[in-house]
């Protein structure tokens, strides 16, 4: 008692079902997946922060806490900024080809909206340690050492414009964060022109 | 006797038993809140009512502020007329005055308020919120109607003003007697009782959003998959259908 | 390509059963032909279950099963966690449509014999699979530490001290503490994300093995695999379960989305049936709710239990008979001793006995939900019930109904007239 089957309809029917499963499946999956990112509780914690930055001194620098990183915010001496032009042979990437390590209007060779503050992430592009200020120039660095950052884990040197000397483990610049000044007392970091981070 | 007429004793044993369901329930009469949950302007009003009046003993602290751009405010507009202490936007509404204190001064800590309204239910809170009368046996001066001997002073009674129970004796229809309670307005405050009316069903609008501020995303997605899997049920039939022609 | 996956799959056939499974279990698994819509549960808890466990490890990775930060936990799911709201929906309304899904599966055992020799040990495997569930789904309610979630779990708790001489440590060594407590809270939270799914899988498995042993049940209770073709020894009312109940089941599971996501998407609280009211308040221990119900799926159970007074100072016959209540079930494959399997060719007295144990599950149902004074009590002048609360007396009226339902039925199932039944199905 053999009826024709339609094969042409039983595979369109299949194709048809099959399709509408796999929108589902999809769509299902994009709140799963989806819920697994920062939540806003882990956004707000996460959110941009304000630095008073009328009261740094001259060569000196405040850390402040962004996402649970140090940021340092270094008030350069004029010193400190001639010397940043007379190491460029010393340094693994002193043009800056790297540009993920900084936003676009740090890309200057001072690294810097205002060239005497300079705003970095403190945290070794290495493996993640947190390097010690050596703000200095000479003194325990060494006589042509000219001021910046040195991490104790594992050697890797950064000038006063966060870029690493060649010869470190370390293979890439320190990351200057994404920020503005909303007056000449008051630094935000975490968002520029372009939104929050 | 197959399937079908089981399940018709199921639909007469549901019939029958549907009178003790009405005798079921029987609280204190609430008025129903007039509250349009898709009014931004109103949800806007309670919002404000809610900070300025409850967040000096309540916290609700599942709400961020920063959320509140659901009810059409810009953050810089948040900021402006809803952050008083130095909060960011980002922050979740805490209250300002400490638990332990609270508990000293009221006899218990004033809850929390985030979900309250799917707690009690947006006609209990309206109610409640009109319910205060001056009652000096109590510690703080108040009670009400909705919550015997509640703890929480009136905290709106600048703009309702202050209310009185006034009980009257009355003869029901078997001649019996029995007592009502009416609220009477004894002290006006500055508002009138309608416009206070508004103000607690802005506030009690506001609370429902803030219980489940996802409700709104919720029922429209709803309506999509529901069209959606109408859509594959039409499909999968018509697949069973066909295989099911080799079947006699 | 075909080429390609061919030869690929007999290099795994080589090393492992993939394709003789394949056959045996689907497309050479024979089920009888006359499935109806009673047949759909079994696949549909398949789905909740597997649901459950996927929405059950997303919220785990934002739960915190500590007593302080539980119930907070719960509304940042809800607020802060992208789609959060979704996924807690999904696992709340799953926990209920598991239990509307289990019972009108358990209810299609019942109508058509499906526990009949040689069934039994299926039935026994379902049994455990629906203790489990009780276990798995209580431990859950905790979880929220709402104020339903304490007081629920401190009642349910404590009936455990009524048992005589052990009940006290049993209850202490359950909680973990004097009162219902962090240290609760924590285990209930390993019972409920590990050590209970692990055993509901290993018992779907042992069920679905023991049915595929002997094969399906059928509306008209005939055994299929009596009449086969004598060449093929395919069952001549057998059909492949792939692609005919493959493709059936998913209409089913397309339906049981629609309800699932229309009370999902629309009513998550089902009239605080499925979320309730209560729970939405922080946990207490120094303030007990006023009216404290356990989830609707218990409340024929706890209906039992209140119904039965205490005897000799002792509440422990009330929790004895509501344990009797769901173990009961196992001893149906002994108890039924009618010559025929399915509801179809049964006589009056089970039909009426079945309805009365419906209604009274129904009845028993709605009064768990409701304190003992929901239908205020009867004069004092009456005689025997005077002074009573009514709902009680009717809840006693319909706890006696259930259990009659099966204490009878080795006699009422011998003396029933049953119909003929037929060789090969019907419709």
């Amino acid at each position: 008692m053999a009826n024709q089957v339609d094969q042409g309809k039983r595979r369109f029917l299949i194709a048809a079902t099959t399709a509408m499963g796999g929108i589902a499946a999809t769509a299902i999956a994009v709140p799963f997946i989806s819920s697994m990112l920062p939540s806003e509780r882990a956004k707000a914690a996460g959110a941009p922060v304000e630095a008073d930055i009328s009261k740094i001194e001259p060569g000196a620098m405040i850390t402040v806490e962004w996402r649970g990183k140090p940021v340092w915010i270094v008030n350069r001496t004029q010193e400190m900024l001639d010397a940043l032009s007379r190491h460029n042979d010393k340094l693994s990437d002193p043009k800056l080809e790297v540009v993920t390590q900084q936003p676009d209007y740090c890309n200057n060779p001072a690294r810097s909206v205002k060239p005497n503050l300079m705003v970095l992430v403190g945290i070794c592009t290495h493996l993640g340690c947190s390097p010690s200020p050596k703000l200095e120039a000479n003194g325990d660095m060494g006589s042509d050492w000219p001021g910046g950052f040195f991490c104790p884990c594992h050697g890797s040197r950064f000038d006063l414009a966060g870029r690493v000397f060649k010869g470190s483990p370390a293979p890439i610049n320190l990351v200057v964060p994404p920020h503005k000044y909303l007056s000449d007392a008051i630094l935000l970091i975490g968002e520029d022109d372009k939104g929050a981070a | 006797m197959k399937g079908a007429a089981v399940k018709k004793l199921l639909v007469v044993a549901g019939l029958l038993a549907w009178p003790f369901f009405a005798l079921a329930n029987e609280s204190a009469h609430l008025d129903r809140a007039p509250i349009d949950p898709n009014n931004q302007a109103s949800l806007q009003r309670g919002a404000k009512t809610f900070v300025n009046y409850c967040l000096n003993c309540h916290s609700a602290s599942y709400m961020r502020y920063n959320r509140l751009t659901d009810l059409g405010l810009s953050e810089a507009q948040i900021k402006a007329n809803l952050l008083f202490a130095g909060e960011k936007v980002g922050d979740t509404m805490a209250v300002v005055m400490p638990k332990k204190d609270a508990k000293a001064w009221f006899g218990t800590a004033p809850p929390d308020l985030s979900v309250e309204a799917r707690a009690r239910g947006a006609d209990w809170l309206y109610s409640y919120l009109r319910g205060f009368y001056r009652d000096d046996t109590r510690p703080t001066g108040w009670n009400n109607t909705v919550y015997d001997k509640v703890a929480m002073p009136h905290a709106l009674w600048q703009l309702q003003g202050q209310q009185v129970l006034k009980a009257e004796e009355k003869l029901d229809a078997h001649g019996a007697k029995s007592e009502a309670h009416t609220l009477v307005l004894d002290k006006p405050g500055s508002l009138s009782p309608s416009e206070y009316d508004a103000v607690v069903a802005d506030l009690v609008n506001y609370m429902v959003y803030m219980s489940e501020p996802a409700k709104n995303q919720r029922l429209q997605l709803g309506v999509i998959v529901l069209f959606f899997l109408g859509l594959l049920f039409v499909v999968a039939y018509y697949l069973k259908k066909e295989f099911w022609k080799d079947i006699h | 390509m075909s080429k390609y996956l061919t030869g690929l799959l007999g290099w795994v056939d080589e090393r492992f059963p993939l394709t003789a499974n394949v056959k045996a279990h689907l497309t050479e698994y024979y089920a009888p032909k006359n499935f109806n819509f009673w047949y759909f549960f079994g696949s549909l808890a398949l789905l909740v279950l597997v649901l459950q466990i996927v929405t059950g490890i997303f919220l785990t990775m934002n739960y915190k099963p500590d007593a302080e930060l539980a119930f907070a936990s719960v509304e940042y799911i809800m607020r802060d966690v992208s789609w959060g709201w979704l996924i807690r929906y999904m696992h709340s309304t799953g926990a209920s449509m598991f239990f509307v899904v289990v019972y009108l599966h358990m209810f299609r055992g019942l109508i058509y014999g499906s526990y009949r020799n040689p069934r039994e040990l299926i039935w026994l495997f379902g049994v455990a699979i629906f203790l489990c569930l009780m276990g798995e789904a209580f431990f859950g309610y905790l979880l929220p530490w709402g104020q339903m979630s304490y007081w629920g779990a401190q009642v349910i708790i404590n009936l455990f001290t009524s048992i005589p001489f052990i009940g006290p440590d049993i209850s202490l060594w359950l909680r973990g503490d004097y009162m219902v407590s962090d240290a609760t809270l924590n285990r209930f939270f390993a019972f409920h994300v590990i050590a209970l799914p692990l055993v509901l899988l290993g018992l779907v498995a042992a069920h679905l093995v023991a049915l595929h042993e002997v094969g399906s049940n059928n509306p008209d209770g005939v055994e299929i695999k009596k009449h086969k073709d004598p060449v093929t020894h395919v069952p001549l009312d057998g059909i492949p379960f792939h692609p005919y109940y493959t493709v059936k089941d998913i209409v089913g599971v397309s339906v049981f989305l629609i309800v699932f996501s229309a009370i999902l998407f629309f009513a998550p609280e089902m009239g605080g049936y499925f979320l309730e009211a209560n729970n939405f308040i922080p946990a207490d221990p120094l303030k007990t709710p006023s009216h404290i119900a356990p989830v609707w799926y218990f409340t024929p159970y706890y209906s039992i239990l209140r119904a039965v007074p205490p005897i000799l100072n002792s509440q422990f016959p009330g929790v004895a008979a509501m344990g009797l209540s769901v173990v009961i079930f196992a001893l149906l494959p002994w108890l039924d001793r009618s010559p025929v399997k399915s509801i179809r060719y049964r006589g009056p007295i089970y039909k009426t006995w079945l309805a009365l144990f419906v209604v009274s599950f129904l009845i028993l149902g709605y009064l768990g939900t409701e304190p003992s004074n929901v239908w205020g009590v009867f004069d004092t002048g009456t005689p025997v019930v005077g002074g009573a609360d009514r709902a009680t007396v009717v809840a006693r009226i319909f706890t006696a109904v259930y259990f009659l339902f099966f204490i009878l039925m080795p006699w009422y199932t011998k003396i029933d007239k049953t119909k003929p039944v037929p060789e090969r199905v019907t419709a």
